[in-house]
């Protein structure tokens, strides 16, 4: 049985923090974070730097990846698109996809397993 | 008596000059990197801005309030636009009355600069340049007019070597005016913010510390009685930042940079109403003792609601205070031959100082807050809160402090450059 999603979510970056706190509030715990550049039919921002003016079609973006059991997913979302939404366009979006195995590294857990938080001693 | 002009003096006003001058993009390096990513540049450019139209603005119009006619609150106009103003010494100096004009400028250059630390990430860099404009003629010029230009405050034997007046309390207190007239950032006391550079506000303070030789060494306005001030600079601020890193274990355990950073600033700040007048040991004692009431209003602010972004207040409004005072009771005539503090057995000085302490921080905070909430009626003062999010620096001035590259698509070369246009497909 797949029991397991990998929810990858890009936002704004000025939202990076309320996404941080709304997942910590659902009790997401494992997840990681990069800074991107990205486009998501928002409106071009026009630089100009000495005599060069330019249209940045890239902005500045958050990706999230956070593997979560299948009862986890929607909390998961719910939490994200809370801390994320803004209504302007060029909120983000969010991608959930099957995992085939999950593996915890220092305990060889699998799955499931592996990405339920160790309750802290 | 005509005095004439020494060049040993002339030579030390225009370095000295040129050191001030430094100070000002020292400071906006310094807050630039106190400031998140996205506010970078607009940080930074409200120092810039500074040097271009407060630098116009005293040539014009301030200088002449500041240091012109005999007026108990404020000079006249008899100088403006450099009237009169020529190669020729006056006021009794020995250097050109043009190099002294200049000389000045760069105070009240960075005194404006200043006061942006409490307004930052979330401002409009238009309203702030005006600002810095009627602020330079409306609350530098009278205070710069009161202890230099032979205002009340000079006639009644107050104390002051480089700007605990005009410079220190006037910047910090209007500090507090412009953050309580602005407002907090929307981020504030919600999410933390943190400096994006500490490296920039390490160099930013070093640099202020090289040009406040120029700032405290220059004031005596020559050559030949700046080295008790020149050394007093640099004893204070290191007394100053040996008490601040003791003070940074004993109450968090670790040494930080940013606040050795900030204790630069406090001791320079401390010395300049002080540096040509008290010994250098009590230098030493007031760069100690004087990093307490900064120390201890840093450690406080930020879980107030008062969003003074940069802690100009602390920094530069409570150290010049205590610096001020510091003078009544420290002054030594042996150093100054003018006036001994109370420990010397002239307590007059005390009450002398005092009149600045109360007068200064009351009219920097009352000028600002009415200019600030005028300039407040006739145009916005803050960007929206979606620029906010986005960064002063892409909504002010269509820039980014760092840039990727990536995605950016050229779409004006300058005419004259064999570029190939970039035409939208249709």
């Amino acid at each position: 049985v797949r029991a397991v999603k990998l929810v990858i979510a890009i936002v704004r970056p000025e939202r990076a923090n309320h996404v941080l706190e709304a997942l910590y509030r659902a009790e997401v715990r494992g997840l990681s974070m990069t800074r991107v550049q990205g486009h998501g039919g928002e409106i071009d921002r026009v630089e100009t730097y000495r005599g060069t003016t330019v249209k940045m079609e890239l902005s500045e973006k958050v990706r999230f990846e956070i593997g979560v059991s299948d009862h986890f997913v929607e909390p998961t979302v719910n939490a994200i698109v809370e801390g994320a939404r803004t209504g302007e366009v060029g909120d983000g979006k969010i991608f959930v996809l099957p995992v085939d195995q999950v593996i915890r590294i220092r305990t060889g857990e699998l799955d499931t397993a592996a990405v339920t938080p160790v309750e802290s001693a | 008596v005509i005095a004439t002009i020494d060049t040993g003096d002339t030579a030390w006003m225009l370095t000295a000059t040129a050191l001030v001058l430094l100070m000002t993009p020292a400071l906006g390096l310094f807050y630039a990197g106190l400031v998140r990513s996205k506010n970078t540049l607009n940080t930074f450019m409200m120092s810039i801005a500074a040097l271009g139209a407060v630098g116009i603005t005293w040539a014009f119009v301030a200088y002449s309030l500041a240091f012109s006619g005999d007026g108990a609150f404020i000079g006249n106009l008899d100088n403006a636009f450099l009237h009169n103003v020529g190669l020729a010494t006056a006021r009794g100096l020995t250097i050109p009355d043009l190099l002294f004009m200049a000389y000045q400028a760069t105070f009240c250059i960075i005194t404006a600069a200043l006061i942006s630390g409490a307004v930052v990430e979330r401002m409009r860099f238009l309203p702030f340049m005006l600002f810095m404009v009627l602020w330079a003629c409306l609350v530098y010029a009278p205070m710069a007019h009161w202890v230099w230009g032979n205002g009340w405050l000079a006639q009644d034997g107050t104390l002051d070597w480089a700007g605990g007046v005009p410079v220190e309390m006037a910047s910090g207190f209007s500090a507090f005016a412009a953050a309580i007239v602005v407002g907090a950032r929307k981020d504030f006391g919600r999410q933390a913010v943190l400096p994006h550079n500490s490296v920039y506000v390490l160099t930013g303070a070093g640099l202020l510390w090289f040009g406040w030789f120029g700032f405290n060494g220059g004031s005596g306005l020559n050559a030949s009685g700046a080295t008790l001030s020149f050394t007093n600079t640099l004893l204070a601020p290191a007394a100053t930042l040996v008490v601040w890193i003791v003070f940074d274990y004993v109450i968090g355990g670790k040494a930080t940079a940013i606040g050795a950073a900030t204790a630069i600033i406090v001791g320079c700040v401390l010395i300049t109403p002080a540096a040509g007048y008290i010994s250098p040991m009590s230098a030493i004692l007031l760069g100690a003792i004087g990093a307490i009431p900064s120390y201890l209003f840093i450690q406080k602010r930020p879980g107030t609601r008062l969003d003074e972004t940069l802690d100009v207040l602390a920094a530069h409004g409570i150290s010049g205070f205590f610096g001020i005072l510091f003078i009544g009771f420290f002054a030594s005539a042996d150093w100054n031959n003018i006036s001994d503090g109370l420990f010397f057995g002239h307590p007059g000085q005390l009450w002398d100082q005092a009149q600045a302490v109360l007068a200064a921080p009351a009219y920097a905070f009352v000028g600002t807050f009415v200019l600030l909430r005028v300039l407040g009626a006739l145009m916005p003062l803050r960007v929206t809160e979606r620029e906010e999010g986005t960064g002063l620096d892409v909504a002010q001035h269509g820039e980014e402090a760092y840039v990727q590259g990536d995605g950016a698509i050229l779409i004006s070369p300058e005419a004259g450059f064999a570029f190939e246009r970039v035409v939208e497909q249709p």
